[in-house]
């Protein structure tokens, strides 16, 4: 089968492959990046395990081709830390929370939630469970998750 | 440092999952691992008249190719003796197929790409047989699905001894309580190799890695010593992944053929087809009592789906029916239960397995005899509730409840709610014809139940060691898949010690670094293995103590141990300059070439299975155009004993409460009349999202278990019991003015909207 040469900045680094064109962007984050953060769920772009943010917008990645995010950015669940490992402000609250379970979701979640915070820095209720209804959980009855939206909100509009 | 136990300590394992560092199965850096993929049956019923898989052998990439008449393992053992033999499940199909789903060809190749192109050249020719889809279908036996036993039924129970029909009052019903599938986000999922010792390692996502050690032990015909098996992260499971399915027990011989090793990772359909369903049960009772609303006996007959191949589920309808006395004082009980093959996906436990069905049952035949006696719901239900002095408390069905305060958790439920103030609302829309509710009719369901913890049988294993450092090294046999373990036994051994969290680790899901253990289910983890952990760190301080006591040259029984601290010293002198010993000092002088001096280990059991009660009253608007149900409250009162960490108890209560309102309200599983799934994947199975809940009103009132010496029960099912007939109740309470009677789970718009138009046709 041909292959594609793609190129693709992950999490600021420069990531260079081939890759067959029915190759998804989340097979190619977690087989030739070798970033398995980025979970597989339901591979139907229901469940949202396997959201990352390409050029800005969070993506669902096993709905999106390797060879559609080439020329682009991506910032993967194993990106938001800062390099000193200080956790970003929505990990740091879904584990004040207790915003996770079995934690098999939990990266697609925190992607999503901080691309949500940057469009909505300061969300009511509605807004949040909106928000959240892109990515499911089965463990947790959403009920911590909200609060950790609600207090990593607050921590980045005072930061 | 105050005492951790009872208190919100956020969960110091969490730091792995929230970076994406978690050690799930497909994220196992396992080198040269071959992809497993299976070609499943695309009939729900038939004969296999023909398997090609030569063109699949030869695809690129394509490593080897297996079917039935490769195997020299299987059948799978049946899990109970009184199963018919011949119902045992194959590996692989062979001859028949009996559900959509069921493995009949493995395929290994290099990669996942070059196992689905080879799936798709896998050519497979059956000959149809009729497919037996439902409960009615099924125990005609009409349509037999193995020959050999010459009957679809499975089991049949029954006991007891009751007349409810000559009561002043008695009501009947037939409910259905429907098929639901678990849907753990990480799906059935294992790995394997082997050693050049002929040792092999095996990784699954599973509930416990020593009994399905065991499982792996028997289906080879090895010692269990020469498998090593490891339960890694789990992402979920709810009951599901007790024991490992046919596809997961070949790994290991796939594995051996390749000389290489495996890895299988389903989809998401084929693990919606393949890893077990449950509940599916019709349920007929007939409840009587007094007209002044006191509830004497009942009779049940449950019948349950067994799917395929008989696994859990028939013991599931049995366990359903003697637990369906509840929280209430009858005198009398008859049970019956039958479970039957269909060719659906087998049934397992899910989270409450049995206990929902318990509920659903008794709180619908309760809410019947209210209106049967013209009384408030929750009235009857308070004045037949076992009361605080009649513990231990035996079910007519003959199960022993252990303690509780039952109506003091009703009342409060009924407080926080403003129960009067709700009700008064819902007559004042009523007595206006409801002319200012914009056609949204109000209802409120009350429901007062019971769950029973730590009712699989067994010990668990716990030990504490002292390490060079200072530090201490748990060996836990539970092993969890979200429930937060580590946190948990850390602060029950941060407790006993004195030694900060951080200076604690846990080990779990690695019989080569935890010598026993058993599954974590049905909610037994904190009472079993955290009672072990506790009683293991009990002992582990007093042979710290007689250490401490040589080197202060002092009685053992002299010397104190500061928990401020984490320090030893003699009694009466615990001032800076006075000497002492810390937990380093031991570990430096203790710890060996030859292991730890300081290890204490026990196997805790306790007296027997704890009761949980729990009240929960929920209040809807059902728009009666539309048929939406909407929750507007959600208030809870668990009575689980005592409390470990409330934040973890709390996020067990929501998660078992949003399964709960989604078994209520949204989820079922459905096949057409072919038996074709309709449902299996997240799209069509109605999944609940953050955007379908309310905010939960969630409390924790505590009655300590006399069955273990912290006083725990288990939470982590309560919501899943309690949930969906609080909800069938609150809307049935909501359209009583319209004449409907009853609807069955799941409440969909369509179910109730149609159950509206019946009504006024009628």
């Amino acid at each position: 089968m041909a292959e594609f040469p793609v190129s693709v900045t992950v999490n600021g680094q420069a990531r260079r492959g081939t890759v067959e064109a029915r190759k998804t962007l989340a097979d190619w984050l977690r087989d030739d990046c070798n970033l398995t953060g980025t979970h597989l769920g339901c591979e139907h772009g229901v469940c949202g395990a396997c959201t990352v943010i390409m050029d800005g917008v969070a993506v669902r990645s096993c709905l999106v081709f390797a060879v559609q995010a080439d020329g682009s950015e991506v910032t993967t669940i194993e990106g938001l830390a800062a390099e000193d490992g200080t956790l970003h402000p929505v990990q740091d609250a879904f584990q004040k929370c207790h915003g996770l379970q079995c934690g098999f979701c939990t990266p697609g979640f925190i992607v999503s939630v901080a691309s949500f915070l940057e469009e909505h820095p300061n969300p009511d209720d509605t807004e949040i469970r909106e928000g959240l209804s892109g990515n499911i959980c089965r463990c947790t009855g959403y009920q911590g998750i909200l609060q950790a939206v609600k207090m990593a909100a607050e921590t980045m509009q005072s930061a | 440092m105050p005492l951790l136990l009872g208190t919100a300590v956020p969960r110091v394992e969490d730091e792995r999952f929230l970076t994406g560092q978690g050690t799930y199965i497909a994220n196992l850096d396992l080198p040269g691992v071959l992809t497993v993929t299976y070609v499943t049956s695309s009939v729900a019923h038939g004969l296999i008249t023909g398997i090609d898989v030569e063109e699949a052998r030869q695809a690129p990439g394509v490593v080897d190719v297996v079917t039935a008449a490769d195997l020299d393992i299987g059948p799978i053992p049946p899990m109970n003796p009184n199963y018919p033999a011949s119902m045992a499940r194959p590996i692989l199909a062979a001859d028949r197929v009996r559900f959509v789903g069921e493995a009949i060809v493995a395929i290994v190749s290099e990669t996942a790409a070059a196992g689905a192109d080879a799936a798709e050249l896998v050519v497979i020719d059956y000959e149809p047989l009729p497919a037996v889809v439902t409960i009615e279908a099924a125990e005609t036996d009409d349509v037999v699905m193995f020959p050999e036993a010459g009957t679809n039924l499975v089991l049949r129970t029954e006991g007891g001894d009751a007349d409810p029909e000559s009561c002043e009052v008695s009501v009947s019903s037939v409910i259905i309580n429907q098929r639901l599938a678990p849907c753990p986000l990480e799906g059935r999922a294992g790995a394997s190799v082997w050693g050049d010792d002929g040792r092999l390692t095996h990784w699954s996502s599973c509930q416990g890695a020593h009994p399905v050690r065991a499982v792996f032990a028997q289906t080879y015909g090895m010692p269990v010593d020469q498998i090593r098996l490891i339960a890694p992260d789990v992402g979920g499971s709810f009951g599901s992944k007790a024991r490992p399915t046919a596809e997961e027990l070949l790994l290991p011989f796939l594995a051996r053929r390749a000389g290489r090793p495996v890895r299988w990772v389903p989809s998401r359909s084929t693990d919606m087809t393949g890893l077990g369903h449950s509940r599916g049960q019709r349920q007929r009772f007939t409840i009587g009592g007094d007209r002044d609303g006191t509830m004497r006996a009942m009779r049940v007959h449950v019948d349950g789906d067994a799917g395929a191949y008989p696994a859990l589920g028939p013991m599931l309808a049995a366990n359903a029916a003697t637990m369906s006395a509840g929280p209430y004082r009858f005198e009398s009980m008859a049970w019956s239960t039958a479970a039957f093959i269909t060719n659906s996906t087998p049934t397992v436990a899910y989270r409450g397995a049995g206990r929902p069905e318990a509920a659903a049952l008794v709180e619908r035949a309760v809410d019947l005899f209210a209106a049967a006696v013209g009384l408030d719901p929750a009235e009857v239900r308070r004045r037949n509730l076992v009361r605080p002095d009649q513990f231990p408390w035996t079910t007519a069905t003959g199960v022993v409840y252990d303690s509780g305060r039952y109506e003091e958790a009703l009342q409060r439920a009924l407080d926080e709610v403003d129960y009067e103030g709700v009700r008064k609302e819902q007559a004042r829309r009523r007595d206006n014809g409801n002319g200012d509710d914009g056609g949204r009719a109000l209802g409120i369901g009350v429901t007062t139940f019971i769950d029973r913890t730590a009712g699989v049988p067994g010990s668990e294993y716990g030990a504490v060691e002292l390490r060079a450092d200072g530090s201490v090294l748990v060996r836990t046999g539970s092993s969890p898949y979200g429930q937060g373990h580590h946190t948990a036994w850390k602060m029950l051994v941060a407790d006993r010690t004195g030694l900060p969290l951080d200076r604690i680790e846990v080990i779990h899901g690695d019989t080569d670094q935890v010598p026993r253990g058993g599954i974590t289910g049905g909610s037994r983890s904190a009472q079993k293995a955290g009672s072990a952990v506790a009683e293991a760190t009990d002992l582990l301080v007093v042979e710290a103590k007689r250490q401490a006591a040589n080197l202060l040259e002092a009685s053992p029984d002299d010397i104190v141990l500061d928990m401020a601290e984490g320090r030893f010293h003699v009694a009466g002198s615990p001032g800076a300059g006075a000497p002492q010993v810390t937990w380093s000092d031991l570990g430096e002088r203790t710890v060996t070439a030859d292991g730890p001096g300081l290890k204490c280990e026990t196997d805790f059991d306790g007296l027997g299975p704890t009761v949980p009660f729990g009240a929960y009253v929920a209040v809807v608007e059902v728009d009666t155009e539309t048929g939406a149900v909407e929750i507007t409250r959600m208030v809870t009162v668990d009575d689980a004993g005592t409390i470990l960490n409330p934040l973890l108890a709390m996020g067990q209560v929501h998660g078992g409460l949003a399964q709960g309102i989604g078994q209520g309200l949204f989820e079922e599983w459905r096949f057409d009349d072919d038996g074709n799934p309709l449902t299996a994947n997240f799209s069509d199975y109605a999944f609940i999202s953050a955007a379908d809940l309310p905010s939960f009103e969630s409390y924790l009132v505590e009655t300590p278990s006399p069955n273990n010496p912290l006083g725990f029960k288990g939470i982590a099912e309560s919501g899943t019991i309690g949930g969906p007939p609080v909800l069938q109740s609150a809307v049935l309470d909501a359209l009583a003015p319209l004449g409907v009677r009853h609807i069955d789970f799941p409440l969909t718009p369509e179910r109730v909207w149609e159950a509206i138009q019946e009504a006024r046709r009628s």
